[in-house]
């Protein structure tokens, strides 16, 4: 059984949002997305700047068994990405929901967020599969 | 309903990750594929490989037998518990499985083969025995165990009881030897050091307990495969199969041509292919981003400005390099760079032959 924390929002592609102080929202993979993955060995990620367009995919993730599109949960522009995965890709797999974080977003329409799942429905999308 | 190895407590014993693999149900990982691959490369890791099928061929008639199925010559073997790899190929040249005999005695040699292709094997070894005196006899009682790594036989040694540590003492590469209940050989599928352990069923699991607690790390499919790529090393059914003939599968050095009256079972449709240039299976790296994955097309310019197209057979992310790895075959013609098309772009990358990683180190 997958660790799915309660305090994040989920989108069926099997990514997660975390809402951070200053407003902008924190994106990453889910752990049950990178126990069906593997380890990973690379991940490309966007750029600063750029922007993304809910359900778009925006980053890939590499691992030894498959390349994997990573989709946009929300709209809006990237503000920060995380370096640390370029060297250490393996945070996605020891840290899905902390230190393997893959980018944040300034929502360009914060109401997309409600169309996301919560824990328990996230759950449930797994359990389907 | 998926058979089971005789281990296959002791995979969930270690969190194995279980997987179907050609009808059996094996370790994908324990965990962590690269953790594994770097512990085959560095000390020592161990492989259940026991849905391998062991079958031995005995009679007057081994050595002939032998001779007219096998691609290359098991009459080089002279000195007994000698190795040979070898193709095994039907009329066309095509590659029915590719396999290990060793040389017991004049009259008995055992062959391990793939799992996958067991039933097809079998059949095919009984088909062409008829008009040999031999006997050709499965060993589904018998597990296999690979213990693979620089630090492998040392590990195995503290295993081994005193007769077994003497009977490989300054055993070479490619030998095998029975010592008590054991056949241990100097075999792999990783380009390091190490055995092969043919052992009864029923004394499998205290053979895997003892070398888990010797500290070799039980390693999963995931890693095989990565470690066998980067020793350049052929995948039955990935890189070869029945509609590809042992030239075309970097297999060249297991045809023994000589001698000439030898009358092997393809030989005269490989004559043919040798004689109009059969397309090659090299090896590629792409230093850049990205994994080279199995079926991506590959092309290149050959010296006319003709421009050729061919695929990848097996890739992979080496980790031992650091960066993507892969084999492929194209037609003839080739340099030493390529472009591989990857998610709708065109990557460049560099041609060499295929042997990445020998002895935890880089081989080209």
């Amino acid at each position: 059984m997958s660790n799915i924390p309660a305090e994040l929002k989920y989108a069926s592609s099997h990514e997660w949002i975390r809402k951070e102080e200053d407003g902008t929202y924190t994106v990453g993979i889910t752990e049950h997305a990178q126990e069906l993955l593997g380890d990973m060995v690379f991940v490309e990620l966007p750029e600063v700047g750029d922007t993304v367009t809910a359900g778009e995919d925006c980053a890939v993730a590499e691992s030894v068994k498959a390349a994997s599109d990573i989709y946009a949960p929300i709209s809006g522009d990237v503000v920060a990405v995380n370096e640390a995965l370029e060297d250490s890709p393996e945070l996605v797999n020891s840290e899905a929901f902390g230190e393997g974080w893959f980018f944040r977003v300034k929502p360009s329409d914060e109401a997309e967020v409600a169309n996301l799942l919560d824990a328990d429905g996230y759950q449930e999308v797994i359990d389907e599969e | 309903m998926a058979n089971k190895t005789v281990l296959f407590n002791k995979h969930l014993e270690s969190n194995g990750k279980m997987v179907d693999f050609h009808g059996w149900d094996m370790p994908l990982n324990y965990g962590s594929q690269i953790e594994e691959h770097n512990a085959v490369r560095q000390d020592a890791g161990m492989f259940d490989v026991s849905h391998m099928t062991v079958v031995d061929v005995t009679g007057t008639d081994a050595c002939a037998f032998l001779r007219k199925l096998l691609a290359n010559d098991i009459a080089k073997l002279k000195v007994a518990g000698k190795a040979l790899y070898s193709g095994m190929l039907d009329d066309n040249a095509g590659v029915i499985d590719d396999l290990i005999t060793y040389y017991l005695t004049d009259t008995h040699y055992r062959v391990v083969v793939n799992s996958a292709t067991r039933v097809k094997d079998l059949a095919w070894m009984e088909k062409q025995s008829a008009s040999f005196d031999v006997t050709i006899t499965e060993r589904p009682e018998l597990a296999m165990i690979a213990v693979q790594g620089p630090n492998a036989k040392a590990k195995a040694a503290t295993v081994f009881s005193a007769e077994q540590n003497a009977a490989v003492e300054g055993m070479k590469m490619f030998f095998g030897v029975q010592s008590e209940s054991l056949f241990i050989a100097t075999t792999g599928y990783t380009g390091e050091a190490g055995y092969e352990i043919i052992v009864p069923e029923a004394e499998a699991a205290a053979l895997w307990q003892a070398l888990l607690e010797a500290g070799v790390k039980p390693c999963g499919l995931g890693a095989r495969d990565t470690l066998r790529l980067e020793a350049g090393m052929n995948l039955y059914g990935l890189d070869m199969d029945e509609t590809i003939n042992p030239l075309a599968a970097n297999m060249g050095w297991t045809i023994a041509w000589e001698p000439e009256d030898r009358d092997f079972i393809g030989r005269a449709a490989l004559t043919e292919i040798k004689a109009a240039g059969p397309d090659k299976l090299v090896g590629l790296i792409m230093e850049q981003k990205g994994v080279l994955r199995h079926g991506m097309p590959v092309f290149f310019t050959d010296a006319d400005g003709v421009e050729h197209e061919g695929s990848i057979t097996s890739g992979t992310f080496s980790p031992t390099l650091g960066y993507s790895i892969a084999m492929a075959r194209v037609p003839k013609g080739i340099s030493d760079t390529a472009e591989v098309e990857m998610r709708k772009k065109r990557v460049a990358v560099k041609v060499i032959a295929p042997s990445f990683v020998r002895n935890g180190k880089q081989a080209f």
